[in-house]
């Protein structure tokens, strides 16, 4: 055999990008099983279709690009990327919303930037404010969970997909929504009046971020990211729902508990936040960036235009990333304090 | 028990060390040629002082350091050197290197040595010479000469000594074992470099995954003062940085030294050979080298001789050619490649790792960062590998050293973890060398911009020495003139000179052929002629190419000239051919004699007067043409020094007229009224610059016109300077700065003009 000639290191680790990226998609299934539960078949229809939609996107992208199809469809990001938007969909949202948000996302937010790696903004969360800007109605019309309303079967999953028109589904306003339209009860009568609401937030919701939560917790054991833009969002979040609980009072944002086990707080944050494309890179970094996201998740939901925020505090952090990083770099060994690159660096 | 720190990141690869311990050191033998790289170490080469045919002896030097650092090599083993030449080395470039090559007789000779039976009652710089003289260079890695290591700073207060017995890297056994069999001398090594400086504590750090070694070791230091220190296993905790904060809890500053902290740090291998050199007497002429990898039968540690040929060491070990897919020099993490089984084991050698395809498997190509951090996780040095990568593809060199790209150890951990499989670590040290290449690129530019400055002020000066001495010789010739005018008829001086000249050459050439001086002139006036040639075609060119250096052609072509009419001059005076054979018979003396008067009367023929007054003619009619073209160039705008130049010729020019005149006492025309100021040069400089602007006076443009002319002119060239600055500067030529230089001068120059165009309009 002949004798090749390769830098050092020779020795290479058992980590993969498609390995990591499969990590991710496979701590995902706690959180749709419990979805499922709680909303029917309507999310695991968006995340099949959304992939098919995905990989068709992608080898699009690639072939433009001249990029060779099956290397680069192996990395898995695309799918990470559509199962992520479309967990974020409401359930039995028509085929034409996933078209719109899987290609925004694909195209737009990620190629049109260089493709993986390049992308300075979160794909799902540009396809998901993309679409949460064009379609309100579509975008906001969740399903009632189980408890609260029938659960639609698999047949009702598949024709409110592809013929929308003929699909007539009941819709709930999810208790983020309600908590920001009251303006007269206290919480505790609210939580009386209303049947979305379960023992700590809402009806279903509780435990599909319990269970998100549990796969995030398998990923920072699977050590694909870090504790640490996660952690601070999570914090910050629930500090500034401590802050401002108020007692529960009828002006009140809700409890810090409610916080974190509503909407897509434990999916933001293990699965949105630690998408490491788009967030700082040095740890304390990451802990500054995750705790800003927490404070302007709270910020929104409470005094913003929106009932849920995930995508549009991401979005804003995303933008400060690479400041964040300016300011963040780490104490390298042998130097007696961070580079101070408050000079602006240009020495 | 001594508290231990950690350092941030480092990774945990599989360790692959128990393949290579199964059996003890063995003898690796004497292979049938030996090859000697002159560069083992850090620092200068050293000097091969043995000749190809030259008998050699076991431990004899073979190569002399060069300079304090760089270390001698010795013979492995007695036999002949039968090269000194280029050799392939084991270098990650593949490049050859200056080997002395020996045959070993198989004899195994040693040179008369021995050893210092206390080396405590030697002074310290003794021993350092005997280090250094033993040729011992670390030989963990760099290959730093450990005796410059040991010498220290002066100012720089030592207070722990660490022995490095870390051996982080996968696969490489070599220190494990010399530390589970040679104990002993390690301690003994250690205790001399504790004599040596002295330090307050001396630890010996080995990872835990060394029981056997740290065992072993610790029995050997009982009733020293030597502290072994076990710690947990990470890579790679053996770098000499990452140690040091393992045990010390300190760091070395970046770009600083282990001294600055107050630590030493030697590897055992060099301790050991330390050992061997001051207790034994015996050179570093071989080592212990790990063979292994799933490609070799048997692996194990050998004792090799340097210079041994890898391909030696791996036949002993059973090698599998057949299966290997790469030969790395060194472990899997920071060992380079080699192509050649050829290449020898140098100081530096700790393994030969021969895997097989399976076991470390051609990297897969890289895909796209997704800047997961885990190689700012795993960096030891507390850098971002992911930022540093995204800044070393776009070349952004500034970033790169605002990120600490020099700190970075190329250790590997980045490379290892990054799940993308993109060769970061290749990525710096191209990044590196770009940035070490522009600094030198940097330090050239400056360096040639301080030697046109220096020519330019030498220049200056020499012309000013010039003109100096111009004047003087000048005042000189005229006082000689004027002392010959004064003395009236100096007509006897020239052949009382001649005759005495002849007499102090008479002795000498007393047979020497009468034709020889006429031959001589006429080879000097043909010389002269084709320097003239030459000269002017030099000129042309200049002219052709707008060169700056116009002026010193000029020059030149004025002086050959001068010359050429002095050898013509000089052969015309010389008697004709047959006229010495008349006189012949008579001695040199009477001859010369002879000539002068010849000469002499040659001259009278001509009278001097009409002598001088053609020499006039030719200097007059030169000097208006030089006039002319001053004119000519003074309007065109010309560049300063061509004007200079041309100035300086018609001063000259007028100075010879003036001196002509005088010698021949033929005072004539205005200088006849001047005739005692002559002598003095400030008031004759006076007058010619009077005698200058009343001639540019005389032109028949109005000074208006003039100016403007200039000021058109100048526009013109600042343009074409300006372009071609822009095109240099694109270029990144090193003309730039003379471009400058010529731009502000030519600003400088048009805004004189323009003032002047002003103040002429005002007025």
């Amino acid at each position: 055999m002949a004798l090749v000639r390769i830098t050092s290191p020779h020795a290479q680790g058992q980590n993969r990008t498609a390995s990591v990226m499969q990590s991710v998609l496979l701590a995902t299934v706690p959180g749709v099983v419990v979805m499922t539960h709680f909303f029917g078949f309507g999310t695991l229809a968006n995340i099949l279709w959304g992939g098919l939609l995905a990989l068709l996107f992608e080898a699009c992208a690639l072939k433009l690009r001249k990029r060779p199809l099956g290397f680069y469809l192996r990395d898995y990001s695309a799918l990470v990327t559509s199962t992520l938007l479309c967990i974020a969909l409401p359930p039995y949202a028509p085929w034409w919303l996933i078209v719109v948000g899987v290609g925004i996302a694909i195209l737009l937010a990620k190629h049109l930037y260089g493709g993986l790696g390049y992308n300075p903004f979160n794909p799902a969360m540009v396809g998901y404010v993309v679409l949460l800007i064009s379609f309100p109605v579509q975008m906001t019309a969740w399903a009632p969970p189980r408890g609260a309303g029938e659960v639609p079967g698999l047949l009702d999953a598949v024709q409110a997909l592809f013929t929308p028109a003929a699909y007539d589904g009941v819709t709930m306003a999810t208790p983020l929504d309600v908590l920001k339209q009251n303006n007269s009860l206290l919480i505790e009568d609210l939580w009386a009046a209303n049947p979305q609401f379960g023992r700590w937030a809402g009806k279903g919701w509780e435990w599909v971020n319990m269970a998100f939560l549990a796969g995030g917790a398998w990923l920072l054991y699977k050590r694909i990211f870090t504790w640490h833009a996660p952690v601070a969002m999570l914090a910050s979040l629930a500090l500034m729902s401590a802050l401002f609980y108020d007692g529960g009072s009828s002006a009140s944002g809700g409890s810090p508990l409610f916080h974190l086990l509503s909407g897509a707080t434990m999916f933001g944050a293990f699965f949105i936040v630690t998408d490491p494309v788009t967030s700082a890179v040095s740890l304390r970094g990451r802990l500054i960036y995750g705790a800003l996201i927490g404070v302007l998740v709270y910020l929104i939901r409470v005094w913003g235009n929106y009932p849920d925020a995930i995508a549009f505090a991401v979005l804003i952090m995303n933008f400060a990333a690479p400041f964040i990083d300016h300011y963040t770099q780490p104490r390298t060994y042998g130097h007696s304090k961070p580079r101070d690159n408050s000079q602006g660096g240009e020495s | 028990m001594r508290k231990i720190w950690d350092f941030h990141g480092g990774i945990h690869p599989p360790e692959n060390k128990d393949q290579s311990l199964g059996e003890p050191i063995a003898p690796a033998g004497i292979p049938r040629m030996l090859t000697l790289p002159v560069s083992q170490h850090i620092g200068a080469p050293a000097i091969p002082v043995v000749e190809p045919g030259d008998q050699v002896l076991k431990g004899q030097q073979i190569a002399k350091a060069r300079g304090p650092v760089s270390v001698p090599v010795h013979a492995p083993t007695s036999g002949t050197v039968v090269a000194v030449e280029p050799r392939p080395v084991a270098h990650p470039s593949g490049l050859t290197a200056l080997c002395v090559v020996i045959e070993p007789d198989g004899e195994d000779r040693w040179i008369e040595h021995a050893g210092l039976a206390d080396y405590t009652a030697e002074d310290k710089a003794a021993l350092l010479e005997r280090i250094r003289d033993a040729g011992i260079a670390g030989m963990g890695g760099a290959g730093f000469p450990a005796a410059v290591k040991l010498a220290g700073r002066p100012g720089a207060e030592i207070d722990t000594l660490i022995i490095n017995g870390t051996e982080c890297e996968p696969y490489i056994t070599a220190d494990d074992i010399l530390m589970r069999e040679r104990a002993d001398q390690i301690v003994a090594g250690t205790l001399i470099l504790k004599h040596l400086i002295a330090p307050g504590h001396t630890l010996i750090g080995i990872e835990d995954n060394k029981p056997e070694a740290i065992a072993a070791v610790r029995r050997a230091c009982q009733g020293h003062d030597i502290e072994v220190v076990q710690f947990p296993t990470k890579y790679p905790s053996g770098g000499e940085k990452q140690l040091i904060e393992i045990l010390t809890g300190r760091q070395v500053p970046s770009g600083g030294l282990p001294a600055d902290i107050g630590v030493v740090c030697q590897n055992l291998g060099t301790t050991v050979a330390i050992h061997r050199a001051i207790a034994h007497g015996e050179p570093l002429i071989s080592r212990v080298t790990t063979v292994t990898g799933e490609a070799v039968d048997q692996p194990r540690n050998y004792d090799t001789l340097l210079g041994t040929p890898m391909a030696w060491l791996l036949e002993r070990a059973g090698y599998r050619a057949a299966d290997n897919n790469r030969l790395v020099m060194g472990g899997p993490m920071m060992g380079f490649t080699v192509t050649s089984a050829d290449v020898p084991v140098v100081k530096t050698t700790n393994c030969v790792l021969a895997p097989t395809e399976a076991e470390l498997p051609t990297p897969p190509p890289a895909q796209a960062c997704i800047r997961c951090g885990m190689c700012a996780e795993a960096c030891p040095a507390s850098l971002l590998p992911q930022q540093l990568f995204w800044f070393a593809q776009g070349q952004e060199h500034e970033k790169l050293e605002q990120h600490n790209l020099f700190d970075c150890i190329e250790c590997g951990a980045c490379a290892y973890v990054c799940p993308s499989s993109i060769p970061l670590v290749q990525y710096y040290r191209a990044a590196k060398a770009e940035i070490v290449q522009l600094r030198q690129d940097h330090e050239r530019a400056n360096h040639s911009r301080d030697r046109f400055e220096a020519r330019q002020a030498r220049l200056e000066r020499e012309a000013a020495e010039k003109e100096a001495k111009r004047a003087a010789r000048k005042k000189a010739a005229e006082e000689r003139a004027k002392k010959a005018a004064e003395s009236g008829d100096a007509q006897e001086d020239p052949i009382q000179a001649a005759i005495e000249r002849a007499k102090a050459k008479k002795a000498a050439q007393a047979s020497a052929p009468a034709g020889d001086s006429r031959d001589k002139l006429e080879a000097d006036v043909a010389a002269t002629r084709k320097r003239l040639e030459k000269a002017e075609a030099k000129l042309a060119e200049a002219r052709e190419a707008d060169d700056a250096n116009i002026a010193a052609y000029e020059n030149a072509v004025q002086k050959t000239r001068d010359k050429l009419q002095n050898a013509e001059a000089a052969l015309a005076a010389a008697p004709a051919p047959d006229a010495p054979a008349a006189s012949s018979s008579g001695d040199a003396a009477q001859d010369a004699i002879a000539r002068a008067l010849a000469a002499r009367y040659a001259a009278a023929e001509l009278s001097p007067e009409e002598k001088a007054r053609a020499d006039l003619e030719k200097l007059e009619a030169r000097l208006a043409k030089t006039r002319t073209k001053l004119e000519e160039s003074r309007s065109a705008g010309e560049q300063d020094k061509v004007i200079e130049a041309l100035e300086s010729t018609v001063v000259r020019l007028e100075d010879k007229i003036a001196t002509v005149r005088q010698s021949v006492g033929m005072p004539a025309e205005a200088e006849a009224k001047n005739q005692g100021q002559t002598t003095d040069p400030a008031a004759l400089a006076i007058e010619r610059a009077k005698a200058r602007r009343a001639g540019t006076g005389k032109s028949s443009e109005s000074p208006k016109e003039v100016l403007e002319r200039n000021r058109e002119a100048l526009n013109k060239k600042l343009t074409t300077t300006r372009e071609r600055l822009a095109e240099a500067r694109e270029a990144g030529d090193d003309t730039v700065v003379a471009f400058e230089m010529a731009e502000a001068k030519l600003a400088d120059k048009l805004a004189r003009v323009e003032r002047e165009l002003a103040e002429l309009e005002e007025a």
